[in-house]
């Protein structure tokens, strides 16, 4: 990784009249860093963009990039760029003017131009395609050129809102790696904007998840996924089973949760709510499909439900069973596929299992809405 | 169109026909009266085909003026009314959404008040203006084009921002910010990328200008002082009648208007080809490739022939001498009025005879003999009729009229009491006084 530039946002606040987009966002990304904000539409990460690349105003706060304050200054003073949603690439010029825009509007020769435009179009293989219109390339094609047009500017921060989500499936799935790559290779910081938890996790180094206006947790892949801070992102972040209700106890970190539907579920305190639960407290607990399992030995314990199978689905790489607890609770638990079959008819009895530490108990709040 | 009844297909070509004859018959038919040498618009009887009128068209300063004024007038109002179109289309788009629409009425607002109150009041103001900074009548304020080139743009520029706002519309402000974004200052985004969009917009509004300021009349009429401008010669001239030059100016503005427009029909159309072959649009429309030229492009053709055709009329004309099919009809002219003249001769005099014969005449009470001195018509039709304008011929139907007088009317004539003095001052007492002698007689 190279020497990048930092991007603080310090108690930034964004407001449109009276409605708040952005709380009091406090995030520090360090140079070099592939950091994305994650989030439901709407949810304020695009504003917060556009907040960073200068063509927003915070209502308070600083933005300091590489440690100076970018507040007073527009987006064509800023050493940002960034890649838009629809890649806004400027129709009339061909590939290589677009590429090479941001010399030409520093007054690089025609000469200079062409050859840095070349260079890129190497590095994005698209080389010989520089006299095409945008309109000739397609769909991947426009996204490379859109980042060689970005990099071309040598930005110390590079802004990406969304620029995989008019892509199909198997193209999305190649520009990721390739953005990773492209972000290893030139060593400059990257901030991602998606709604998609799958390109946030496999690309970035750090994630912040947001809701509503309120970053909730920063942290890496792997920690949001496991280790969630907030009920939002436990259930914004893949797929979960909620189980609601009360502490009845506490022991090393982990707690037993009375629960208003499935009686008494042991579980681990979240990190963030370490030390902060108490018993009585309205909490809720998470487990993830694929930390439910059938329960082979049949003994009672507090890891154990009990639950009807109301369908099951096959989805290549895994069977997807649809639970029915006590009282109605819905719960989707996911078995591996390993060549058996693995479909069970509806209205089969069985007992589930999980490991206590792949439950995680965070302290009651709002869900991801589906 | 093949599953079509036979019926339909003949009724719809017969529609059709009469459509366009009804759009294009007048200008073929004025275009074809320009090369007939009648001395009045008409294609029969057809005489001579001739381009004298051509040549007197352009003989005639009055025209060539006018024209001339109509230029510069357009030529400084297409530069006024795009640049004002513009800058009020891009207001319209970064205005305050609430004063949009209010800011949209107020801008329209001069297509929709009449020309000739724009040009009465355009006039006015600047006399105004003039008079306050204390300039001469004949100073730049007042000048002729300077005041006609504002009178018509105040309403062409709103045309011209119509254009741009549809234009606008699909512009993707992402793409300023994209080149703010990459370093550019607003203006160099503003050059470099929003203005190379509205070019299209920018030629159509300049063609859109200049007809509109070419054909304007009502504003005009009121601010071109002394600088006339074609559309006011022309129709001073048609005042005094007109001749087929007019035709030929009519002629050569609807060549020119075909010209253009297949020339632009061609371009749309290589540009068309070229995206349809997926060859980059760059390589296609630098170079010009001579046999590449009229493939699968019939405008292209239709364009290279009516060029041709151009040139073929104007080399014709060159040696076409009209003189001696001329003077041959000149002759033959002469000879057909030498006859009727003969033939009228010889009825007159029959006439004559047979009424010295008859005695007094029964229509005008005069004897032939005083007649013929008095030189009065030998057609009998026009002395009915011919003297029926006389100031007196009202009063020499009177006495037929003075059985009504008895049966109530109050005037001896009329004609002229009733209406001739309506308005006179002493309209009033006359009557009352009419009626007062009146009255003794009922």
């Amino acid at each position: 990784m190279g020497s990048g530039v930092s991007v603080d946002l310090q108690d930034m606040w964004i407001k449109f009249g009276d409605f708040v987009a952005v709380r009091e966002a406090n995030v520090n990304i360090k140079g070099g860093d592939f950091f994305s904000f994650l989030g439901p539409s709407g949810c304020g990460k695009t504003t917060i963009l556009r907040a960073v690349s200068g063509f927003l105003e915070p209502s308070a706060g600083n933005i300091l990039i590489g440690g100076e304050n970018m507040i007073g200054k527009g987006p064509n003073e800023r050493p940002t760029a960034l890649i838009f949603q629809n890649l806004a690439l400027f129709p009339l010029m061909k590939v290589w003017e677009n590429i090479a825009f941001s010399m030409e509007v520093r007054g690089a020769s025609h000469g200079e131009r062409r050859k840095r435009a070349d260079e890129l179009l190497d590095m994005i293989a698209l080389t010989g395609q520089g006299d095409k219109l945008p309109s000739e390339l397609s769909g991947g094609q426009k996204q490379r050129v859109a980042i060689a047009r970005a990099l071309c500017a040598e930005p110390d921060v590079l802004l990406l809102d969304e620029p995989l989500s008019a892509l199909d499936l198997k193209l999305r799935q190649h520009m990721r790696t390739e953005l990773r790559e492209i972000q290893k290779r030139v060593g400059i910081t990257f901030i991602y904007i998606t709604h998609d938890q799958g390109e946030a996790l496999t690309m970035s180094d750090n994630v912040a998840v947001m809701k509503a206006g309120i970053i909730d947790q920063i942290a890496d892949g792997k920690s949001i996924y496991d280790d969630p801070a907030t009920a939002f992102v436990a259930s914004f972040v893949g797929e979960n089973n909620c189980f609601r209700g009360e502490v009845s106890k506490i022991v090393n970190g982990e707690a037993v949760v009375d629960t208003n539907r499935t009686g008494l579920l042991r579980g681990r305190i979240a990190s963030d709510a370490q030390g902060k639960l108490s018993v009585g407290d309205d909490v809720m607990m998470f487990i993830r499909p694929e930390a439910l399992h059938l329960s082979e030995d049949g003994q009672e314990s507090d890891t154990r439900i009990l639950a009807d199978v109301h369908h099951s689905e096959f989805e290549g790489q895994s069977y997807n069973v649809f639970l029915e607890g006590t009282e109605g609770k819905e719960m989707k638990m996911a078995l591996t596929n390993r060549g058996e079959a693995r479909l069970f008819d509806a209205g089969t009895s069985m007992a589930i299992k999980y490991d206590a530490s792949q439950a995680v108990i965070v302290p009651a709040g709002e869900l991801a809405s589906e | 169109m093949r599953d079509q009844p036979l019926l339909i297909r003949i009724g719809m070509s017969l529609y059709l026909l009469m459509f366009f004859t009804y759009l294009l018959g007048p200008l073929v038919l004025m275009g074809i009266t320009a090369f007939n040498s009648a001395s009045f618009p008409q294609i029969t009887p057809w005489e001579v085909f001739s381009f004298e009128w051509f040549s007197k068209l352009f003989a005639d300063d009055r025209i060539l003026e006018g024209l001339e004024n109509s230029l510069y007038v357009g030529f400084f109002t297409v530069i006024l009314s795009v640049s004002m179109g513009l800058a009020g289309a891009l207001v319209l788009t970064q205005i305050w959404p609430k004063l949009r629409a209010t800011y949209y009425t107020l801008i329209i607002a001069p297509i929709l008040v009449p020309g000739v109150v724009i040009g009465i009041s355009t006039l006015v103001f600047w006399a105004e203006i003039n008079r306050r900074l204390g300039l001469s009548p004949d100073s730049f304020l007042a000048n002729g084009i300077f005041l006609t080139v504002l009178g018509q743009s105040t309403f062409i520029a709103s045309y011209c921002m119509l254009v741009f706002v549809a234009r606008l519309q699909r512009y993707d402000t992402g793409l300023t910010e994209a080149a703010l974004d990459l370093g550019a200052s607003h203006i160099q985004a503003f050059r470099k990328i929003q203005l190379p969009f509205l070019y299209p917009a920018m030629a159509s509004s300049a063609v859109l200008a200049f007809l509109a300021s070419f054909e304007n009349y009502n504003t005009s009429i009121f601010t071109h002082q002394k600088y006339a401008t074609l559309t006011i010669i022309l129709s001073q001239k048609v005042r005094l009648g007109i001749d087929p030059s007019i035709s030929a100016l009519a002629f050569i503005i609807v060549c020119l208007t075909i010209f253009f427009a297949l020339l632009n029909e061609v371009r749309t159309r290589r540009a068309q080809l070229a995206v349809a072959n997926g060859a980059p649009v760059g390589v296609v429309t630098g170079g010009f490739k001579a046999p590449g030229f009229f493939a699968g492009n019939p405008a292209a053709v239709i364009l290279a022939l009516f060029v041709a055709g151009i040139v073929a009329t104007i080399a014709i004309s060159q040696v076409y001498d009209p003189e001696p099919a001329k003077s041959v009809l000149l002759k033959e002219k002469r000879a057909a009025q030498q006859l009727r003249i003969q033939a009228l001769q010889q009825r007159m005099k029959e006439r004559r005879m047979q009424k010295e014969m008859k005695g007094p005449d029964i229509f005008g009470g005069k004897t032939a003999g005083e007649k013929a001195k008095s030189g009065g018509a030998v057609n009998p039709g026009k002395g009915a009729f011919g003297s029926i304008w006389k100031s007196d011929s009202l009063k020499s139907v009177i006495p037929t009229d003075e059985k009504k007088d008895k049966n109530g009317l109050k005037s001896k004539s009329p004609g002229v009491n009733t209406f001739g003095n309506v308005f006179a001052p002493t309209n009033l007492e006359d009557a009352a006084g009419s009626r007062k002698k009146d009255a003794p007689k009922e």
